[in-house]
């Protein structure tokens, strides 16, 4: 009987241990999803919301909205663009920094590693610097004879999204190589002295190997950058602002300038685009599940 | 084998490596150059970086004394503290207990809870970012430390992070701790902290870069100027229409300084901390 009560004091306790997080969870993670997915079916000043007419009015504007699909062209193009390459670069530079052979790992990695260290705002306005008209890598390429004059990198819209994705694979893949040097080093280092005994080119023990052994990572990388990019804000805002004229701004930095840009505050209107991302992310974190299992 | 043929293995293994340690060069070049300029322009002003100077410079004072006359610099510093460390504080008590929680009293219903909130991991910031603000400036903590850090107290991936590790708290410490008599939470505090710190350590340096570098939810919350952190405040100095880039790369150092000492000291913790449960 004592015991019993003993157990029952137990249970209660593991349960309320996990009591602040869920709370907090629901309350900041949950209840505004929700209140998100409702809002995003009304109209009118933040303060005194109605009901949209009809209903779906955000949603059926949302694909009248050319600024969007500007917007949300650009996030899909730096999604295929930029993350495919980084994972490669990233995969790549684990695999090689895995090599126990290979002088001076630790500096290597600490520098591959070191942009992580550097908030988004920050390296933003570095990159943005150093692609100004007047800045440094104009400069290089004059004194270097490949240009003629001066390119307005950040003012034209493919230079502007070439910086952007410059400045995307510089910042992430570090962090990315990261993931997969953890995954490498679950692997049993005999398994690649097999390999080269074996005779295999260090090209075919990367993609019979190392790839299959490394698909949980991969899988979760490429959700996590998925989610990344459909979320850009930061680099969008300070980097070029969106501009010149919209050409690469990001869903994200749209759905705040709607909702707290200047004089605006269409609350309905960008919780119906807001709904939009999270659904994209699920359905997009979905598929590489999937793709990830589907090749067992 | 002899020396010599051993040295000689040394050597041709080495120069296979060549290409790897070519392409690692220039990556770490790539890597490194943008914060390396950047520290140099911090130094030089505005017409020494446009004229292309990549070297340290004499003038990192009156940058520093341009930069505290055109931006409050310290009231930015002291509030991105404030808001870096309540964060990594709070955030940490809250998802290590329930970590602690989940994994040590396991149980069915329990697990079925743990699956539901990881779905939160799906949800995008800016999907919750509107209900968010009314919600914060409803409970009147727009501008305060507490509208900065409440939607960040539990994170889905802190929580997994404490449970995956908490496998390797022994049960047995438990069960040794109940017989003395302790009570649930005084083994919390007194048996579980102490032993999993190295956890709290790699947590604790995610926590603080990311609340540190943290710029759009601060951009939505902060709207007096008195309460904005310093990823506002470097984004404010390159708003205007002639930039000063010494004064610029000088707020951006500040900025990135508290971050970077923070990887230098902790780096294999926050190796830890980023990859978190994939293990």
């Amino acid at each position: 009987m004592r015991h019993s009560s003993l157990k029952a004091k137990q249970d209660r306790a593991g349960w309320l241990f996990l009591l602040p997080a869920t709370i907090m969870i629901l309350i900041m993670s949950f209840w505004p999803m929700l209140q998100a997915l409702i809002t995003s079916f009304k109209k009118g000043p933040s303060t005194r919301m109605v009901w949209a007419d009809p209903w779906y009015n955000n949603y059926a504007r949302i694909l009248k909205d050319k600024i969007f699909q500007t917007a949300m062209g650009n996030t899909f193009f730096y999604l295929i663009i930029q993350v495919p390459i980084m994972l490669v670069l990233a995969m790549l530079l684990a695999q090689i920094l895995n090599n126990r052979q290979l002088k001076c790992r630790g500096l290597f990695r600490t520098m591959v590693f070191l942009p992580c260290a550097t908030s988004l705002v920050s390296y933003a306005l570095i990159f943005k610097s150093l692609f100004a008209t007047q800045g440094l890598v104009n400069k290089v390429l004059m004194n270097l004879h490949i240009i003629n004059e001066n390119i307005n990198w950040l003012g034209k819209a493919g230079t502007a999204k070439f910086v952007i994705i410059l400045a995307l694979i510089w910042r992430w893949t570090g962090y990315n190589m990261v993931f997969f040097l953890a995954g490498l080093q679950t692997i049993d280092y005999q398994v690649y002295e097999a390999a080269k005994i074996d005779g295999a080119s260090s090209w075919k023990t990367f993609w019979s190997i190392t790839v299959p052994l490394l698909r949980p990572v991969i899988v979760m990388t490429t959700i996590m950058s998925i989610n990344g990019t459909l979320q850009l804000f930061d680099e969008s805002v300070n980097l070029t602002n969106g501009g010149p004229a919209n050409s690469t701004i990001t869903m994200s930095h749209y759905i705040y300038n709607m909702s707290f840009g200047q004089g605006v505050g269409k609350f309905g209107y960008a919780s119906a685009m807001s709904f939009v991302v999270l659904i994209l992310v699920a359905i997009l974190a979905a598929i590489s599940m999937k793709a990830g299992d589907k090749r067992d | 084998m002899t020396k010599s043929k051993k040295r000689k293995t040394m050597g041709s293994i080495q120069r296979r490596l060549i290409p790897s340690y070519i392409f690692l060069i220039i990556w770490c070049l790539f890597s490194v150059f943008p914060l390396y300029w950047m520290v140099t322009a911090a130094t030089n002003t505005t017409v020494e970086v446009a004229r292309g100077k990549v070297w340290f410079g004499l003038h990192a004072a009156e940058n520093l004394k341009n930069l505290m006359a055109a931006q409050p610099l310290w009231r930015a510093m002291g509030n991105s503290f404030l808001y870096a460390i309540f964060q990594t504080i709070f955030c940490l008590f809250v998802c290590s207990l329930a970590g602690f929680g989940f994994e040590l009293y396991a149980d069915k219903a329990k697990d079925r809870l743990f699956a539901f909130l990881l779905l939160a991991m799906m949800i995008p910031g800016v999907a919750t970012m509107i209900p968010l603000f009314v919600l914060i400036s409803r409970l009147k903590l727009l501008n305060s430390v507490w509208g900065f850090i409440l939607p960040q107290v539990a994170t889905p991936f802190m929580i997994m992070m404490f449970r995956q590790n908490s496998r390797n708290f022994p049960p047995a410490i438990l069960e040794a701790a109940r017989l003395d008599g302790q009570t649930e939470i005084g083994i919390f505090f007194r048996q579980y902290l102490p032993i999993m710190r190295s956890t709290y350590a790699a947590a604790a340096v995610v926590t603080f870069m990311n609340a540190w570098n943290a710029y759009l939810w601060p951009k939505v919350v902060m709207l007096d100027n008195r309460a904005e952190n310093m990823p506002m405040l470097i984004a404010n100095l390159s708003n205007g229409y002639k930039v000063d880039y010494g004064m610029l790369m000088m707020g951006v150092l500040f900025c990135s300084l508290p971050t970077m000492i923070v990887f230098f000291v902790l780096q294999k913790q926050f190796a830890e901390g980023i990859t978190g449960s994939v293990k």
